[in-house]
């Protein structure tokens, strides 16, 4: 009998990441959300520009590759145009929080009935490991080699905080994936996002704590720790804003 | 086509969209288009459709992207500063080769310009506009009545080239008012096995995408997308001639700037000046052929154009340098007179 299985949704392509990231888990959950809501057939998932571009080619899905920070728009047109197809957004800290910050605002507050992921690890994966908008104080990066100065280029964004206070959107929850309890309740929020879209109730997204351990100069399992001591602290978890409780 | 109505422009490339079967619009206001989106918001909920007036002209063309990567006709319309920030997704619709329309209603530049009719993005729709290898196919109208036969025929080149069109108008098009016959509604039906609409279980995943990190597969990609270029070119260049038959003076003008043209032209004639008119309708691919062979007999050629000079380098590549080229312009908004385009080709004459 097989106890642990790859999901249907996720293709036998290699993943490229590297070792002891997290968006190979993070992938998997997706995968399996879409497994058990059986909606593989119906699913268009659109990828970023970053270390996930290639996120096109590990989902059995149909897939977009959408121009940097532009994921949230492109999902907009897929969505509009076909409004019983199930249509979600993958994206990193850079892609979704910096260059295409109005794109998320404005499909948040549109109540867009899409699905986001958004990948926080703290530094730009693809390019080598500069400073993100969700880099923290004094995180040293490739292009903050003195520690991220507040002074100088502003406080990290925090983005389920700051899209909550938004009227529109339904679903907006903070989670990681750096232990088996943060990984089966991310599990469960990811889930949640694709139900929502599912039920016709709108915008739902899941910001997804996650390590870089190449980036960050550390062991994978440090990566992990980091998360807790460092990442948790200044993001924490929990759910921002859920319209199905507001409307009760 | 319709009985003839009065209407603008910009409503006409509007109403021939719908009647082309497009029902995703995506657009920003700028003026002077901003018409079309006007007119999109009203039609498009009564019809079962899609009008959204995005974040920005950057988001738009992103939609646009999204729209075309289902399969669906879809249009996204603006003026120059606003085209200037659809180029990045221009680019990625062209990479991903993904049929779509846009519509620039020109104004004057650069930056921000005026809001005065230009033809000054000439170089930016022919040559490129965003990063990359890849041509838009570019069509020119002069008159409303070519505002909507050039939008249907936009939609269906798009479709069978698999690729975006442009529609390159400027602000006297969009604004001015004549009678227009529309389109019967009408589509000409591509199948679009590339599209993203859900994979239903049955057929491998598609994925519309622009990516290859292969510098051997991009440039695959790149000689195969211009080896239909090259069809392009061969099959579907446009244009129109005026007395081209016995010129000396032959005037190449597109869009507003042949209008005063035609009518500069007819003047000479009265004048005894054996001048013409070629008037580009694809102004990429650009009419090369008539022009070459109008240079066996004309003497010299004019450029009209509302730019500081961008078509005429087309022409003199065109004709070879073997002919005088002249430019006769107007620039930022203003347009020139037919008297102003006469006395060019009176002097155009007396020197050759």
């Amino acid at each position: 009998m097989i106890v642990f299985d790859k999901p249907k949704a996720l293709t036998d392509a290699p993943l490229h990441y590297c070792p002891g990231c997290t968006h190979g888990i993070i992938h998997r959950l997706v995968a399996e959300a879409i497994d058990e809501l059986k909606i593989d057939g119906k699913t268009i998932g659109v990828a970023p520009v970053g270390c996930s571009v290639m996120a096109y080619d590990y989902f059995t899905c149909d897939m977009v590759e959408a121009a940097h920070g532009r994921a949230p728009a492109v999902a907009t047109g897929l969505k509009r145009a076909m409004p019983d197809n199930i249509v979600f957004t993958y994206q990193g800290d850079g892609d979704l929080a910096s260059i295409g910050m109005a794109e998320t605002v404005h499909a948040a507050t549109r109540n867009e009935n899409i699905t986001g992921i958004f990948v926080t690890h703290a530094i730009y994966g693809m390019t080598g490991g500069q400073m993100a908008p969700t880099s923290l104080p004094g995180q040293v990066t490739q292009t903050s080699p003195y520690g991220r100065d507040v002074k100088t280029v502003g406080y990290p964004i925090k983005v389920c905080e700051l899209l909550s206070a938004l009227d529109a959107p339904y679903y907006i929850e903070r989670v990681a994936v750096n232990n088996v309890k943060n990984v089966l309740a991310a599990k469960k929020a990811i889930k949640r996002a694709f139900e929502n879209q599912v039920n016709g109730k709108g915008f739902s997204l899941i910001e997804v704590i996650s390590s870089c351990p190449t980036n960050w100069g550390m062991t994978p399992v440090a990566a992990l720790k980091w998360i807790d001591d460092n990442m948790i602290p200044y993001y924490p978890l929990g759910v921002y804003k859920d319209k199905d409780k507001e409307d009760k | 086509m319709t009985d003839k109505v009065l209407m603008k422009g910009n409503e006409a490339i509007a109403e021939a969209a719908i009647a082309a079967g497009c029902r995703h619009y995506f657009g920003y206001p700028i003026t002077p288009q901003t018409e079309v989106a006007a007119y999109m918001s009203k039609r498009m909920p009564k019809i079962g459709g899609t009008f959204l007036q995005a974040e920005s002209e950057i988001s738009a063309i992103n939609m646009v992207y999204g729209v075309a990567g289902a399969g669906f006709r879809v249009m996204t319309s603006s003026s120059s500063p606003g085209i200037s920030l659809k180029q990045e997704g221009i680019s990625y619709i062209a990479g991903a080769d993904l049929p779509a329309l846009i519509v620039n209603v020109q104004r004057g530049g650069p930056g921000l310009g005026g809001i005065q009719p230009s033809q000054s993005d000439y170089f930016q729709a022919t040559k490129g506009g965003g990063h990359g290898d890849y041509h838009l196919l570019v069509l020119a109208p002069a008159s409303v009545q070519e505002m909507a036969d050039l939008t249907v025929k936009a939609f269906d080149l798009a479709d069978k080239y698999r690729m975006p069109v442009m529609l390159l108008a400027d602000g006297t098009m969009g604004q001015m008012m004549e009678p227009v016959s529309l389109p019967e509604p009408s589509e000409v039906k591509t199948e679009k096995p590339w599209a993203v609409t859900g994979t239903k279980g049955v057929r491998k995943h598609n994925i519309i995408n622009s990516l290859y990190l292969n510098p051997e597969q991009l440039e695959k990609t790149n000689v195969e997308r211009f080896e239909k270029y090259k069809l392009i070119e061969e099959t579907e260049t446009a244009y129109e001639e005026f007395m081209t038959d016995d010129a000396e003076v032959v005037v190449v003008a597109f869009g507003i700037a042949a209008r005063v043209s035609k009518n500069a032209v007819r003047a000479a004639r009265e004048k005894g000046i054996k001048a013409g008119l070629i008037r580009p309708i694809t102004l990429w691919p650009f009419p090369k052929k008539p022009l070459l062979k109008a240079a066996e007999k004309a003497k010299a050629f004019i450029s009209v154009e509302l730019s500081m000079g961008q078509m005429i380098e087309d022409v003199e590549l065109a004709i070879k340098c073997s002919r005088p080229v002249y430019l006769c312009n107007r620039s930022g908004g203003m347009i020139p007179t037919p008297e102003q385009v006469l006395s060019a080709i009176e002097k155009a004459k007396g020197e050759n």
